[in-house]
């Protein structure tokens, strides 16, 4: 099982980080990898495929096939991959999203790849939601920020400021409404859009460690803290934040509110920008906040979602398999498939280099100086799978209708006691 | 059929009297059964296996993930069992290597998912929408026979009606349910329902965004298809009609609604039959539907039919109860098993008539 890579891990391992090229002579990897990606979209595709081009340009010995699933339908095919042992090295997502095949050991422990390939410091920001069972169990490739994107032109004709706290968010707010407009455009057909504003309310109602312990379980939904979260949220249900009828559009069928002008912002992670500068947002228009304290005493907690790679347990090349890892966890690798012309979002690696764009910048500012409560991957990877379907369809079903919260929080603590 | 025909009815060929030798004697036993080998098979493996396995599956908690096997490397000092007890840490284990083969981890519950059905709410919710489903689907057989009965006449471009009445079915279940949600969109001036409605001066409606009424919304947008289909059920239906029929009934005085219901209807009781069959069908399969429209939403499985219940639970990306799918799944077919019965017995009955 373990690969011959033990021996020279160390001497290999800092030979990829320094430069892709010195690697291919002497010890390089051969033979064919199967990679199954779920980076379908054009500009992740691309990235996917020049990760590929270069990694077999340096490792000439290496057939890479690279097979690209919809992002989507990755998230169920993903078992049947797995299982009939047709990869090696498969995308996912850091947190909870591992647990179904860390479990079954569907994913390879790939520890000792972390320590000897300088991994445990590079990536020291994300290894703890890489780790479960006591083994790390992939390495991430990007990650992003989550806030508040608004309308800078049109808080600046209210003569309103970017809000720090509860009190500004909320007379904020009601000047918006009162000028004819909502505050939030948000679209919860897919419902995990209605998970982001739960994460924050609740981080900021709570505190990122009360949040950590309600996703593993540990506090029941009927408690008062839950509930003081969900009393946030209905202020502003109440106020007429939210945009009607939003439990029948998507993300992207949202949009246009913001662009329209008929809502002022958006509780989105950072891959709103590019649809929304394509709609012909300048970045004098667009703006970034992050989310507004609503306990002055409570350290932010903010949401980072994690995108991974990992080792299938029965992967038949491992020795390139570990190589290709290296290779996406390098500086140089994630300095360039983050930048602008790429992803657009932040790097793992803590010695790579964030690009000069506004909001990658405000956001790697804030995960880095501002977010002292904690880094939270998302809703939907911080608690299992399970409640996270069925928490999430209560959000849904408490944003449309408030007066549901008790039956709400009753099934919410009926799925917890079975599930944990 | 119970039409007069003037043809004598086609059997198979007789054989030409021949010696019967014992060749031609299992040759004829024998050939009947090759040529349903196939299909059987394919039957057994697709349709009767599974079925066998859900009822199976459905005693289980199980996660509906396979695990790989590991065993003892020889002279590592490790037992085969050792290996199997380090679960997903047997990879890291110098004295385990795979087997190649994976391990069912399931555990037995007995009859403990169909104790969890009947206390779920939203079980019951599916099974609500999967009766208003079947009730309200039967709209297309009258739908369809109205629609037949309208364009059953020698006109101008008739061909061209039919075909254009027809093509909703032929679009993909997606795609229907697609243009739906877009024509049901909320807002004054987006959904083209809602813009109509403008012009009456009310709305606008959110009929998708609403727990009363988003299912009835997604089984408008299923009878659209439907009615076509038994639209086309009856156009053929009615070219065997007799006219010979027709002529001595209106002989004798009848016409309008006397001569569709002693005359026209009963000659279509085929028709009748198969759209009936088929209007069930359709109605057990609204899953695509679902899907798309409403995505078993708002909130908790008000849309959610038994069906979609089962893949959500089972299948989807958040769904990892493989056993109480299968529960469901189980139930689901024992429902379908009272309809099927009294199809057969009803085919049994007109075969031996």
């Amino acid at each position: 099982m373990r690969s011959i890579f033990k021996t020279s891990a160390a001497a290999l391992a800092a030979a990829t980080m320094l430069s892709g090229a010195a690697y291919a002579d002497g010890h390089g990897v051969s033979g064919p990898l199967r990679i199954f990606s779920d980076m379908s979209n054009p500009a992740p595709r691309a990235v996917m495929e020049g990760m590929v081009e270069r990694f077999t340009e340096a490792n000439p010995g290496v057939e890479v096939e690279l097979v690209i699933t919809d992002r989507e339908a990755w998230k169920t095919q993903i078992r049947n991959v797995l299982q009939s042992g047709t990869a090696d090295i498969v995308n996912w997502y850091a947190g909870n999203r591992m647990a179904p095949y860390v479990e079954a050991g569907l994913f390879m422990d790939i520890s000792d790849l972390w320590e000897e390939g300088g991994l445990t410091e590079t990536l020291a920001s994300t290894q703890g939601s890489m780790t479960m069972d006591d083994g790390i169990w992939g390495v991430p490739y990007t990650y992003y920020q989550w806030g508040v994107y608004y309308r800078e032109d049109i808080f600046a004709e209210l003569g309103l400021e970017a809000p720090t706290t509860w009190e500004e968010e909320l007379s904020n707010c009601q000047a918006i409404v009162d000028s004819g407009r909502s505050c939030y455009t948000i679209g919860t057909q897919f419902l995990w859009t209605a998970g982001g504003w739960f994460d924050y309310l609740n981080m900021r109602t709570n505190g990122y460690d009360f949040h950590m312990e309600l996703t593993a379980g540990e506090v029941p939904w009927t408690d008062d803290r839950v509930r003081a979260t969900f009393e946030n949220w209905q202020t502003l249900i109440d106020m007429g934040a939210f945009i009607d009828d939003h439990q029948s559009y998507s993300w992207q069928e949202a949009l246009p509110f913001m662009v329209n002008g008929e809502a002022t912002a958006y509780l989105m992670g950072n891959f709103a920008v590019a649809p929304l500068r394509e709609a012909g947002l300048s970045d004098d228009q667009l703006g970034f906040y992050q989310f507004p304290q609503i306990d002055a005493s409570i350290e932010p907690g903010e949401d980072a979602p994690t995108d991974t790679f990992h080792i299938a347990a029965n992967a038949e090349n491992v020795e390139a398999a570990e190589a290709f890892l290296l290779f996406v966890a390098s500086a140089e690798n994630q300095t360039l498939i983050n930048n602008g012309d790429n992803l657009g979002q932040l790097p793992v690696n803590s010695q790579a280099g964030v690009d000069d764009d506004e909001f990658l910048n405000a956001g790697f500012d804030m995960l880095s100086n501002n977010a002292g409560g904690g880094i939270a991957q998302f809703f939907d990877r911080d608690a299992p799978a399970e409640m996270a379907q069925v928490a999430m369809q209560g959000f849904q079903q408490f944003m449309v209708d408030p007066s549901t919260l008790d039956q709400v929080l009753q099934i919410l603590e009926g799925a917890r006691q079975r599930i944990y | 059929m119970a039409s007069v025909t003037t043809n004598p009815p086609i059997t198979a060929a007789t054989p030409t009297p021949r010696a019967p030798g014992p060749r031609r004697f299992s040759q004829q036993t024998i050939a009947p059964w090759l040529f349903l080998l196939p299909a059987f098979l394919f039957f057994a493996t697709y349709v009767l296996v599974p079925i066998v396995q859900s009822f199976y599956i459905s005693l289980y908690e199980w996660n509906g993930l396979y695990s790989p096997e590991y065993r003892a490397v020889e002279g590592s000092g490790l037992t085969d069992q050792a290996c199997a007890e380090l679960g997903n840490r047997a990879g890291r284990e110098e004295g385990c290597e795979l087997t190649g083969d994976t391990v069912w981890n399931a555990e037995y519950v007995g009859m403990e998912n169909y104790a969890n059905l009947y206390s779920d709410p939203f079980f019951w919710t599916s099974l609500k929408n999967n009766v208003i489903w079947l009730l309200l689907y039967f709209l297309a057989i009258p739908g369809g026979l109205f629609i037949a009965l309208f364009l059953n006449q020698k006109v101008f471009g008739m061909r061209l009606y039919k075909s254009l009445f027809f093509f909703p079915f032929v679009l993909s279940q997606v795609v229907v349910g697609l243009v739906f949600s877009w024509f049901m969109l909320p807002g004054a001036d987006e959904g083209l329902l809602n813009v109509i409605l403008g012009w009456f001066g009310m709305g606008p409606v959110n009929i998708l965004g609403n727990n009363n009424t988003a299912t009835y919304g997604i089984i408008a947008a299923g009878l659209w298809p439907q009615t076509a289909y038994c639209m086309i059920l009856y156009l053929t239906g009615l070219n065997a009609v007799d006219p010979e029929q027709i002529e001595a009934a209106r002989l004798d005085g009848a016409k309008g609604p006397k001569m569709l219901w002693y005359v026209v209807l009963p000659q279509l009781w085929p028709a009748t039959f198969i759209a009936i069959v088929v209007t069930v069908i359709g109605a057990l399969r609204s899953f695509d539907l679902i899907t798309i429209m409403t995505n078993g939403g708002p909130g908790f499985y008000n849309t959610s039919v038994l069906a979609f219940y089962m893949y959500d639970v089972a299948l989807s990306e958040f769904g990892f109860r493989m056993g109480y799918g299968s529960a469901i799944a189980v139930i689901l077919f024992l429902i379908m098993m009272v309809y099927i019965a009294g199809f057969l017995w009803k085919m049994w009955r007109d075969e031996k008539a």
